[in-house]
């Protein structure tokens, strides 16, 4: 089973875990006055990479928090995983 | 809702549950439950209140004279007393903490709890729990929520053998017949 390190409990099997999508979207201070197409690229529009991903994840069967995770959407692999709020890692595609 | 009606009068989630002695599973006697999440002021008034010092290691328990606190996350904590301690407890931490901001909630008829213990426990709970129950990776005093088959439940070793299991008792005869069905060789 994959294990995914929580950066509060550790490595923990993926069955306590739910994903979140993209990390790192900031929430527009004012939405009123955005165009609708950039609202639209805040709601919808996504990088789905290939390769190095930032995500959120929410340990949900352990101590429920979020934190995020650089992920390799090709292999899988976890590279990173990092408190909400903190920096992306350095390395990889954006 | 009835206030005449003790808690320990209700009826318990596993009521007329019993199940083969080699197996060591049995209900945990009812207790009075809190969780409890807060900033440092807060918790400063609820841990003297208390006595003792909630864990800010991730994943352990503290105790004193039959009170436990379990870490659950970073900001939150099980706070498991006896069930004569009841609303009186809750009604102290409440005053200690007073306006610092916190949030305590009972839950004592949210969940019930079983307790499985013997040489077969770690092997029945892996049945259903991904986690590497060895002592080294899950040492005595070590509590987490988990999941187990289909239910989500919290984990404590208070013992090499012995866990005490944490289950919302609509999930408790489902995790009792599952480590049930999961010894049935051994009954």
């Amino acid at each position: 089973m994959l294990l995914i390190t929580c950066p509060y409990c550790g490595p923990r099997p993926e069955l306590e875990f739910s994903h979140g999508g993209e990390a790192h979207i900031a929430r527009p201070e004012k939405p009123s006055e955005l165009s609708i197409e950039d609202w639209t690229q805040y709601l919808y529009l996504r990088a789905n990479p290939k390769g190095l991903h930032a995500e959120r994840w929410r340990h949900l069967h352990g101590c429920a928090r979020f934190f995020n995770a650089l992920r390799d959407t090709t292999t899988d692999q976890f590279v990173a995983t990092y408190k909400a709020g903190e920096p992306r890692p350095t390395g990889g595609a954006a | 809702m009835d206030k005449t009606l003790a808690p320990n009068a209700a009826r318990g989630a596993l009521d007329g549950f019993t199940a083969a002695p080699a197996l060591g599973l049995a209900a945990a006697c009812p207790m009075t439950r809190f969780v409890l999440r807060g900033r440092a002021e807060a918790l400063a008034a609820a841990e003297a209140e208390l006595g003792f010092l909630l864990p800010r290691q991730a994943c352990r328990a503290a105790s004193l004279d039959g009170r436990h606190a379990l870490w659950l996350g970073p900001d939150e904590w099980l706070i498991l007393a006896p069930l004569a301690d009841g609303p009186a407890l809750g009604e102290a931490l409440e005053a200690a903490m007073g306006a610092h901001p916190h949030s305590l909630v009972e839950i004592s008829q949210r969940q019930t709890a079983i307790v499985i213990s013997g040489p077969r426990a770690t092997g029945l709970l892996n049945v259903g729990c991904p986690l590497d129950l060895d002592l080294a990776a899950f040492p005595v005093g070590m509590c987490t929520r988990t999941v187990f088959a289909k239910a989500e439940i919290g984990l404590w070793r208070r013992a090499p053998d012995s866990f005490h299991i944490e289950v919302w008792r609509s999930f408790s005869p489902y995790v009792w017949r599952f480590l049930e069905a999961a010894g049935a060789e051994y009954a």
